[in-house]
């Protein structure tokens, strides 16, 4: 038997820094190969012996128990040898540079090296100056792919098929880097997107800049401040946590009135398709975006989310070993 | 013994004279000695073929930063002016945002001691308006500028509290220099590090929008219509700063302004390092976040940017100025937040600008004008033209010369500009100052 | 260069070959106790499901069938790509059973290891069997077959195909070449 292929090249990302460089085709290779590991998941030897000798270094400069333990689970169910570098214990506190930190993980021959960093542009920063693979765990307000490949496959898991179903987004979109990177995503995906929040947190001028030139990635996504108007028909409603600062930086009067025009309660979830998916990110602020009887009630998918983290990152991790050395 | 030099056959162009003709130039002893068709010359005379070359009195910017003394492993007085004398210029006037800040006698006594022992060019010192810049108390403006400096200004910061601006201008009108501000509304540019707009949202990155500008625009020109003070406006980049300002000149105010090669030439875009087949809706790759591109004021939008030309031909804009601004690799290397604000930009200055001449924005005479004749003006002083009796300042440069931008190469130590690896057209080929080379490259 | 396709068996000839290939199991195995078969992905499947079917049919008795994609065993992860990986399903407890892997064609033997590796992470075998419906050499690895259909030696630039009728619409076995295009020229 010769090994097959789909073609060659049927994943060709060298790096993971957002979705906007996929193509419809590596998103749903990455899916498939999803389920394939989740069947790792459920066997009684959870671990393959995939990128056995490989080293994958995950470099967080913010705390994020559960993103990097995501990571490192499915680095080393693939047999992967995995350090662990936090801000909390490397020199970054004592003010080594990230470049430096970055030639250190290098000697260590890394070849992926998963970095969450404060800074947007950090994972460029990386690509930039080392050999290794990078991928993105969360840079600043600009991505966060692989958060955007497990939404994406929570939805397909749940209701088939993403092309034309109605995805609303709720909340700070301007600095949210899960909904930038969901934007790129549900759009390759062929899904109808509306975005609905605050004026003071939508990011105008990356949707309607340049709109009238030809080839614009989001010409397609609406816009909407009602949240009850943006519901309506909704496949799936996607949450986002909104953080104390934004009311401190001037952006809303307070976090009841954000909750009341567009916190997510069962009113709302009615006006949705029947069997709408409530989703979030995580972590949660219960009672401010989302009531909690939604958040663990009987359409909230956040649970499996979390749990497809790990078998998403599996299946990205699988791809970007394979073929490191073709020519891509 | 004199020492002459003999400039021949160049195209001589000097707005201050309103001479555009080919002619030879004759330099003895530092001075510019005679300009005409002169056929004979002494055996000790060099002799420069300047055939096909434009010739020009030596370029003079009135915004650098040459970060001495404080921050030589950026920049030192040697460095910068040599690196100045490769871009065409004969004077540069140095910022005081220097560690020690130029706030007192000794240290304007410094950089004009350094400047005349290392330096290659002329170094005017500009002081601080307020003690370390703190922009808290006036600074010693008297002595000052006894001690020779040629304004006022706390560039890198703005003058952010009106009153202390009031009392700047009004302190400094008696002496007859202006106050350069850098305009710029801390609570608006709010640790921005690129202009606001699409680009900065594409890549998450907090922007600076036009009004930070605008507004302490707005107020300064309101503060030199009430004082009478000289109000300079530093790196202008927006449209809106351009109108403000073509309104006060309308209305008689004090007010003058700069404009940098780089506002004149580049966007926000930048940022992204995409190639020119490329377009702004491509994935970001790698190359992203150019550091280089990382300015203050920002580089802004299209629409900005291409008004500049209009305001250099109508007038509006005085002239034009670098902000010269080196840095190491170890304040670029680094992601964009963490980078420094800044772009080294002395050895490209003429080669951007020419790109307006190219493509025809921009008549060559009032180039060469806003480069020479009007920052002589502004600093009042007798230099910036070719006139028998006057030192021998003089810029050579092919207008036509194609050539790539190669950071590596730069005399100054600050390698940052985003034109590494462009091609541009027009090139120094010899600078003199003083009647004696200060580059030469043929 | 164009493929010259050449057959070498045809479903009359492949049928044969699989009911013999049943009867050389149940022979060696002294019938179907603890008997399983594992197919590998892709070609490997179908053929374990017609062995199964004629055992069925001797003995009256379904032995299961399983199947293995070996993806995330294999030894050369970086040079080939990122293949589409198929469901794995092994039959629960395989302990102190006999697993008998199917393939379509053996060749350098390492899919074949990347299997038995595999299915050592599901339990301990008493003993492991590999079948196959086409030996071409040229083993890689010290790995033998005990059921083979033919065996056909090959060039090293020839290529091996087995076609089935529930993947390929038919059934056959082809060799193809690459034709030197001698004698095309004039």
């Amino acid at each position: 038997m010769t090994l097959e292929t789909d073609s060659k090249h049927s994943f060709g990302q060298k790096h993971v820094l957002d979705l906007d460089s996929f193509t419809k085709q590596e998103i749903t290779h990455v899916l498939d190969n999803t389920v394939a590991m989740e069947q790792v998941l459920d066997r009684e030897i959870r671990k393959v012996p995939a990128l056995r000798g490989k080293t994958v270094v995950t470099l967080f400069y913010e705390s994020s128990t559960r993103t990097r333990v995501s990571f490192e689970q499915a680095a080393k169910i693939l047999s992967a040898d995995v350090i662990n570098v936090s801000s909390g214990g490397s020199s970054a506190k004592k003010g080594e540079s990230l470049y430096n930190t970055a030639l250190t993980i290098q000697a260590m021959q890394a070849d992926i090296i998963v970095i969450r960093h404060p800074h947007s542009g950090a994972p460029h920063f990386l690509a930039r100056q080392l050999k290794s693979n990078i991928i993105n765990a969360g840079d600043g307000t600009h991505a966060h792919p692989t958060q955007s490949l497990l939404d994406l496959y929570t939805i397909r898991k749940n209701i088939g098929d993403i092309e034309g179903k109605k995805i609303v987004i709720v909340g700070d979109i301007l600095y949210s880097r899960v909904a930038r990177s969901n934007l790129w995503g549900l759009t390759k995906m062929g899904a109808r997107v509306v975005i609905c929040g605050p004026q003071t947190l939508i990011p105008n001028d990356f949707l309607n800049g340049h709109r009238t030139e030809e080839g614009h990635p989001f010409a397609g996504v609406e816009v909407q401040t009602d949240l009850d108007t943006a519901l309506k028909d909704a496949d799936v409603i996607m949450t986002l946590r909104l953080q104390l600062e934004r009311q401190r930086a001037g952006h809303l009067p307070s976090l009841r009135e954000y909750s009341q025009t567009y916190g997510i309660n069962a009113r709302r979830l009615a006006i949705a398709k029947d069997g709408a998916l409530v989703m979030h990110p995580g972590p949660m602020n219960e009672g401010v975006e989302i009531e909690t009887d939604i958040a663990h009630g009987a359409q909230s998918v956040i649970e499996e989310q979390v749990k497809s983290g790990v078998a998403v990152r599996m299946s990205l991790l699988y791809s970007m070993a394979a073929g490191q050395n073709l020519e891509i | 013994m004199s020492k002459s030099v003999l400039i021949k056959s160049g195209r001589l162009i000097d707005p201050a004279s309103d001479r555009d003709e080919v002619a030879d130039l004759l330099i003895v002893d530092g001075k510019i000695e005679k300009i005409g068709q002169i056929t004979s010359a002494s055996q000790s005379t060099a002799v420069y073929d300047a055939d096909g070359m434009i010739v020009s009195p030596g370029f003079i910017d009135v915004h650098c930063h040459l970060r001495e003394p404080g921050e030589e492993y950026k920049e030192t007085i040697a460095t910068g002016t040599k690196s100045a004398a490769a871009g065409g210029f004969t004077t540069v006037c140095a910022m005081p945002n220097t560690n020690p800040p130029i706030d007192t006698r000794a240290i304007v006594d410094f950089v004009k001691t350094k400047a005349l022992m290392e330096g290659v060019i002329r170094v005017l010192p500009i002081g601080c308006v307020t003690k370390n810049s703190h922009g808290k108390e006036l600074s010693e403006m008297s002595e000052l500028a006894d001690a020779g400096v040629i304004g006022f200004s706390d560039d890198g910061k703005p003058v952010s509290d009106a009153n202390i601006m009031r009392q700047a201008l009004t302190y400094s009108s008696s002496l007859g220099l202006p106050i350069i501000n850098h305009c710029e509304v801390p609570e608006l540019a709010n640790e921005a590090s690129m202009n606001e707009g699409w680009v900065a949202t594409r890549l998450g990155l907090k922007g600076m929008p036009n009004s930070a500008e605008e507004v302490m625009v707005a107020r300064d020109i309101s503060l030199s219509e009430l004082t009478g003070g000289k109000i300079h406006l530093a790196h202008i980049s927006t449209s809106g700063t351009l109108d403000m300002v073509r309104a006060a000149k309308k209305r008689g105010i004090n007010v003058t302004c700069e404009v940098t090669p780089h506002h004149l030439t580049l966007t926000d875009e930048a940022v992204l390092s995409i190639g020119d087949e490329n377009s702004v809706f491509d994935a970001l790759t790698p190359k992203a976040y150019d550091t280089t591109a990382k300015v203050n004021p920002p580089l802004r939008n299209v629409a900005d940017m291409s008004v500049m030309a209009n305001g250099i031909n109508d007038g509006t804009i005085d002239f034009i100025a670098t902000d010269h601004a080196p840095h190491s690799s170890v304040d670029k290397v680094c992601t964009f937040q963490e980078a420094a604000f800044g772009i080294s930009v002395l050895e490209t200055a003429l080669g951007s600008v020419l790109s307006l001449y190219h493509n025809k924005k921009v008549g060559l005479g009032t180039i060469i004008k806003k480069l020479t004749a009007d920052p002589a003006a502004f600093l009042g002083s007798n230099l910036g033209t070719l006139k028998v009796g006057r030192p021998a300042d003089v810029t050579v440069f092919d207008l036509n010369e194609e050539w790539k931008v190669n950071s590596s190469l730069f005399l100054s130590k600050g390698k940052n500009t985003p034109l590494d690896g462009t091609l541009l057209t027009g090139k120094v080929k010899a600078t003199f100052y003083g009647g004696e080379y200060v580059y030469r490259n043929d | 260069m164009p493929l010259i396709e050449k057959r070498i068996q045809n479903p009359v000839q492949i049928e044969r070959a699989l009911t013999r290939i049943s009867h050389e199991i149940l022979e060696r195995n002294g019938g179907v106790t603890d008997v399983v078969l594992v197919g590998m992905h892709s070609r490997g499947v179908p053929l374990a499901q017609r062995i199964s079917t004629a055992i069925e049919r001797f003995e009256g008795v379904r032995i299961p069938v399983g199947k293995l994609d070996i993806g995330m065993y294999r030894d050369d992860i970086s040079e080939k790509g990122s293949p589409l990986m198929k469901p794995t399903d092994i039959p629960p407890d395989i302990n102190g059973k006999t697993v008998v892997i199917i393939d379509d064609v053996l060749y350098t033997g390492r899919s074949i290891r990347a299997a038995m590796d595999a299915i050592s992470d599901f339990g301990r075998p008493s003993q492991m069997q590999l079948g196959v419906l086409v030996d071409r050499g040229h083993r890689e690895l010290p790995i033998r077959a005990d059921y083979v259909g033919k065996n056909v030696p090959t060039a090293r630039d020839e290529d091996v195909q087995v076609r089935l009728r529930e993947i390929d619409g038919e059934d056959e076995i082809v060799i193809t070449t690459k034709s030197d295009g001698m004698g095309d020229e004039i």
